[in-house]
């Protein structure tokens, strides 16, 4: 099942590299997620112990509830796309994301992602309180995978950006939440990513941070980077957005224009 | 065991084919069905990532030590106090008129302690560090590794302790010690085998990180820590030379500083065997049910 699939993908993507050579192309496909399923195994019951794993084994008495968090979903964001995901809660939203993040491998389908990517899933999750300012920076940039002298290259701008040059040496256990948030969206998005995904966490910060926060993603979107979003916040997606997708239940319901979407969307909760 | 291991290799999923693909030139590409080898996926992965393996062992050793007054001190403290109280109680037992008994058992207690602290500190980071793996995509084998470079500074670092003692028993530093890098080395490969494959069944199941506590304090002691070969009865000495790759390493990485003699050749075949065979099962278990740990953490 799966060969054909894939050499169907094959002669797709040499048609579209034929229409457009470059790869800068502002058309070309940056995230490619064709037939996708994400299957997480929940066990009908509770087992947390080895050795009762071993007895129900032998028995052969492990039985799983099947659970699709996202089921034959086809989806492409183009480069320089603002991508908007929407949904109810369980979804499948977030899952897509750490999909396209590479933190799930998909159970079924394939996900084909191009360019370097920045999860903004939640500021700061890798910093350690007893760090200063500085050690974090570093130790977040190699999280996202940059070397150390990339990061040096890096370390001023993302200070200046962050306001935080007077209490860079101190440990971040001192640092208020404002703070700690303003240096995890710094580092985040200081590191220039092809393609930026964001979890609904764009109201961090006060407001002239808020401002400063939301120039930034102008900027991005400027130098043609994708974005993808995640939010519950509709104003906001109508205002970021090209493209919207509706999931349901796992399943893509609708994909299309921003405000088509929105608006059948709004219907259907309406009811 | 065997069944067990079975079962895991055939809940993992099926690799799709390999395809070749137009890749952008300069972009890196990711393509979730190109991975037909997940062990030397995540060793390519981790040798990217290099950066963050350093990143981890420099914020282990800074903040475990941050809020101590003897801070990093206590990393050859701890080693010199642990041996001065085995070497008190035991050199009797074991010493008789070995004056230098407490060199052999600070020897033995680094390497041991190495061992130890580099599995354990495997299990905890996977278990504890494994939120992160969560919300962004590191490679998983991260933690294991960067336990081995703490575990090597640590080392390192205790060998000023072990100079201290030998000088303090007016022991010359023999030559044979220049060896050790390569002990160090086969014990490093074997602790993070070890490591990685009880990391990847702790994750599921907790009780493995309890039971491994159990494990060690009997290891410990079917270890040449404290004991020495003559005081084994002959049968006992074979059982552990075959069951125990420890008695290996710890002797390997011991004779050079102990006996002052560089270990012949078989000591290094046998030690080397261990290390690799170890390293292999790990990573490979390790890496085959990677992609499952997002899932479960």
């Amino acid at each position: 099942m799966s060969s054909h699939i894939v050499s169907k993908q094959n002669a797709e993507e040499k048609t579209s590299t034929n229409q457009s050579p470059s790869h800068f192309s502002p058309n070309s496909e940056v995230v490619h997620l064709q037939k996708v399923g994400v299957r997480y195994r929940l066990p009908s019951e509770r087992i947390s112990s080895f050795k009762e794993y071993s007895i129900r084994w032998i028995q052969r008495k492990i039985t799983h509830r099947d659970f699709w968090a996202l089921r034959d979903v086809n989806l492409s964001v183009d480069r320089g796309e603002t991508f908007g995901l929407i949904g109810p809660n369980g979804a499948g939203k977030s899952t897509m994301l750490k999909l396209i993040a590479r933190v799930f491998r998909p159970t079924t389908g394939r996900v084909v992602v191009t360019g370097k990517i920045a999860p903004l899933l939640e500021f700061g999750a890798g910093f350690h309180p007893e760090l200063t300012g500085r050690e974090n920076i570093y130790l977040n940039g190699a999280l996202m995978g940059f070397s150390h002298r990339e990061m040096e290259e890096k370390f001023e701008g993302i200070v200046d950006f962050a306001e935080l040059w007077d209490f860079i040496d101190v440990p971040l256990r001192t640092y208020s939440s404002g703070m700690w948030a303003r240096l995890g969206f710094a580092v985040a998005t200081d590191v220039q990513p092809d393609i930026l995904l964001i979890d609904e966490v764009l109201s961090v910060g006060d407001e002239a941070f808020q401002r400063k926060s939301s120039a930034r993603m102008q900027e991005f979107r400027d130098r043609g980077a994708t974005i993808i979003l995640v939010s519950h916040n509709m104003e906001m997606i109508q205002n970021m957005c090209d493209r919207v997708a509706w999931l349901d239940h796992g399943k893509l319901k609708t994909l299309g224009k921003t405000r088509i979407v929105i608006e059948t969307y709004r219907n259907s909760q309406a009811k | 065991m065997d069944a067990y291991k079975a079962a895991l290799m055939a809940a993992t999923k099926p690799d799709i084919k390999n395809n070749n693909m137009d890749k952008a030139a300069n972009s890196p590409v990711y393509d979730s069905a190109s991975q037909v080898t997940p062990e030397l996926e995540e060793l390519r992965e981790i040798i990217r990532y290099r950066n963050l393996v350093g990143q981890m062992v420099r914020r282990d050793i800074l903040t475990r030590y941050k809020r101590s007054v003897l801070g990093v001190a206590w990393t050859m403290l701890n080693p010199l106090g642990t041996s001065i109280v085995l070497a008190v109680i035991f050199s009797s037992v074991f010493g008789g008129s070995d004056k230098s008994y407490p060199v052999y058992v600070l020897a033995g207690l680094i390497a041991w302690n190495f061992f130890s602290q580099t599995t354990n500190a495997a299990i905890v980071n996977l278990v504890w560090g494994g939120g992160l793996l969560n919300r962004i995509y590191i490679p998983r084998t991260v933690f294991g590794v960067s336990a081995i470079g703490t575990g090597l500074v640590n080392l390192t670092l205790s060998l000023v302790p072990l100079i201290i003692i030998m000088l303090a028993y007016s022991i010359p530093l023999p030559p044979s010690m220049l060896i050790l890098p390569i002990p160090i080395l086969f014990l490093a490969m074997f602790s993070l085998g070890v490591g990685l494959f009880i990391s990847s069944l702790a994750i599921y199941y907790s009780d493995v990180a309890e039971m491994y506590q159990i494990v060690l304090l009997a290891w410990f002691y079917l270890s040449p820590v404290i004991f020495k070969d003559e005081f084994l009865p002959p049968q006992v000495l074979a059982a552990i030379k075959i069951v125990n790759p420890m008695y290996h390493m710890i002797n390997l990485f011991r004779e050079p500083i102990y006996e002052g003699r560089i270990p012949d050749l078989t000591e290094f075949l046998v030690s080397g065997l261990w290390a690799i065979t170890a390293l292999l099962i790990g990573w490979i278990v390790f890496s085959r049910r990677a992609d499952e740990f997002a899932y479960r953490v």
